[in-house]
């Protein structure tokens, strides 16, 4: 559930387009072969994709994704062979239940059971049952962030992103079942929800909604937020220190209804080409200090509990935000796989949103 | 052409078969077709449903608007070029030119960050205690947008049939007694259908089918047919009703090709 700035990633792409022109069809990997990695963009220290490439000699091919419905064609048409994919939750549950991912060998991927916390796996269950396919990367909740000196009273709750005191100043997200998620919490059913009478008055509440949001946006939440262009917004924990940081005005919070947890795991696809690299690319991003350059990086919150007690700062290593209890909260819930049916329901619905 | 020479257009040939003629081909089955396989037309008839029609004619109308002002401010800038001097044109058209060697997308999220709320345009409304412009995430940043990228489209085709006018021509329409305001109606803007025709083609076209400067301008809140195309690629992954609703747009643009068709019969109104 993660991505940066999309001007920078432009950027960056316009440059090396014609760089990745002409490296083509060069090499084919190092002295140990390849592995071809495809992750959510800037989710990695790519520092530590180097350091990989130096301990073991597996060159590794690296290539980003924005959303896991992006993601998913792209990897079931499988027009391009990829070995290790970091999807969510629910994306993880889709792909097992339409058969494209390969059962995990722990004892090729000893540092997954010994660093990382039970917990995580344990919460895993609920899109990957028997914990067979998943190592847990990322984790966080989806939060309201707010400017404490745009907003007249703290925000407490998904209903105040309703109120017409800040139309134009809020920002919501640009996928469909983070938008519904957030109407449905302030509504009290659930996320997963698919009752047709329950979907139309969240439905209705994003219409009415629509004329006070400023834009729905995706990773711009994050430089709009910063540069103090909305008042809230709706936003991936993960991203909230480091806007905070840029920005001390800036607050996080889980709003009182209730939130989405979100896991973002490893997994080898069923037709992975290099299997055994991509068992070691897994159990490499399980070490504490590579978890712990990543967590640095990116500060999305790691499910590494031998990395986070490396973490210096006990400000943040005891950070409600990157490490939150979540027996504080209520109503917390992990997004399921709807099925293809309730998918295109969703889908719908959300059009009908955004075309009104 | 000689039959000897044939051969010289084999790489084309190959060209538009693999990157036009099969990808042609995808959408029409994708779009016939339904999740099974089998054929139907649903995906097309889906055009109909309120969602998609109003997609449609919301991108119709702005499209329209844009190559309206598109040709109000682009035809009386060809006609000063094409009466200027060899080396001042050149110059006037290398700088119409210049902006369209940067990425089309960076050039967008420029415009973005211009146009924004606490962005440098109303910085510097407010430096200069002015009011503020509050257009960003409305329709008129998107006509904005639409203006602003295709512009060039529509003087580049103007200013060539413009100077290809013939100087005798004009004269000889003084010379029998009309004004320079008869002269412009009935010489000139005749004479200049093609191009007309041809840049009309260049802007509307593209206009009627962006989704990016509609998410860009239009913080996701327009939905225009483009974006809709483009969701159901990217996040229903519904490639049938995306192909379909993409089978409808292509009507719009062959009816636009062919009021081109019948305007521009001597193919004059080319790019330079």
């Amino acid at each position: 559930m993660k991505k940066r700035n999309k001007i920078a990633a432009l950027t960056i792409l316009a440059l090396s387009l014609p760089i990745a022109l002409t490296g083509c069809g060069s090499s084919q990997g190092g002295d140990n072969g390849q592995v071809i990695v495809y992750n959510w963009g800037e989710y990695i220290d790519p520092d530590t994709i180097e350091m990989f490439e130096e301990e073991t000699g597996i060159k590794v091919v690296y290539d980003e994704f924005e959303t896991n419905e992006i993601m998913y064609p792209k990897v079931e048409s499988g027009a391009a062979s990829y070995d290790v994919v970091c999807p969510s939750d629910y994306m993880i549950s889709k792909m097992i239940a339409n058969d494209m991912l390969a059962p995990l060998n722990f004892d090729n991927i000893p540092n997954a059971r010994k660093n990382i916390g039970a917990q995580y796996f344990e919460q895993s269950q609920s899109f990957d049952p028997d914990n067979l396919y998943s190592i847990p990367y990322c984790w966080g909740t989806v939060g309201i962030l707010y400017n404490k000196t745009m907003v007249e009273e703290p925000i407490t709750s998904w209903a105040q992103l309703w109120d017409e005191k800040y139309a134009d100043n809020i920002l919501m997200q640009d996928s469909v079942r983070d938008a519904f998620m957030v109407a449905e919490k302030m509504n009290g059913f659930s996320m997963n929800t698919l009752d047709s009478a329950e979907l139309e008055t969240a439905k209705n509440s994003l219409i009415e909604q629509k004329p006070l949001v400023q834009a729905y946006v995706i990773d711009q939440v994050r430089d709009k937020m910063i540069g103090g262009e909305a008042a809230i917004g709706v936003i991936y924990s993960g991203e909230a220190i480091y806007t905070q940081r840029e920005n001390p005005d800036l607050e996080y919070v889980v709003p009182e209804e209730g939130t989405n947890v979100w896991i973002d795991s490893w997994v080898i696809l069923k037709d992975a080409p290099n299997k055994e690299n991509a068992e070691k690319f897994i159990d490499f991003m399980c070490r504490d200090d590579i978890a712990l350059m990543n967590f640095e990086y990116i500060t999305y919150s790691t499910p590494n509990d031998a990395a986070r007690a490396l973490i210096e700062d006990e400000s943040i290593k005891n950070s409600n935000i990157a490490f939150p209890d979540l027996s504080q909260y209520q109503n917390l819930e992990t997004y399921v796989y709807l099925g293809e049916d309730g998918d295109s329901l969703y889908n719908a619905l959300w059009k009908e949103v955004k075309s009104n | 052409m000689t039959s000897k020479n044939k051969w010289l257009s084999t790489p084309y040939v190959l060209w538009s078969v693999m990157f036009i003629i099969i990808p042609l081909c995808m959408i029409f089955y994708y779009g016939l077709t339904d999740k099974t396989g089998s054929f139907t037309l649903e995906n097309i008839t889906a055009i109909a449903t309120a969602e998609h029609a109003k997609a449609l004619w919301l991108s119709l109308l702005l499209s329209l608007v844009s190559t309206v002002i598109c040709f109000l401010l682009a035809y009386p800038l060809a006609m000063i070029l094409s009466n200027m001097k060899v080396n001042q044109h050149s110059f006037i058209i290398l700088i119409f030119i210049l902006p369209m060697w940067m990425n089309f997308l960076l050039r967008t999220l420029a415009w973005q960050t211009l146009l924004e709320k606490s962005g440098v345009i109303n910085s510097v409304l407010n430096f200069l205690h002015l009011p503020n412009i509050n257009i960003i995430n409305t329709p008129y940043a998107i006509i904005l947008g639409m203006v602003y990228n295709f512009l060039p489209f529509m003087v580049l085709p103007l200013y060539n049939v413009l100077s290809k006018i013939d100087e005798n021509v004009l004269n000889a329409s003084r010379d029998l007694g009309a004004n320079s305001i008869h002269t412009f109606f009935r010489i000139i803007l005749p004479l200049s259908i093609p191009g007309i025709i041809s840049g009309i083609t260049m802007v509307f076209v593209p206009a009627l089918t962006t989704f990016v400067i509609s998410t860009l301008l239009g913080g996701s809140k327009i939905l225009l047919i483009g974006n809709v195309i483009e969701q159901e690629f990217t996040q229903a992954s519904n490639w049938h009703l995306g192909s379909g609703l993409s089978i409808v747009l292509m009507i719009f643009i062959i009816l636009n090709m062919i009021a081109s068709a019948v305007f521009d019969k001597e193919g004059e109104g080319s790019m330079l």
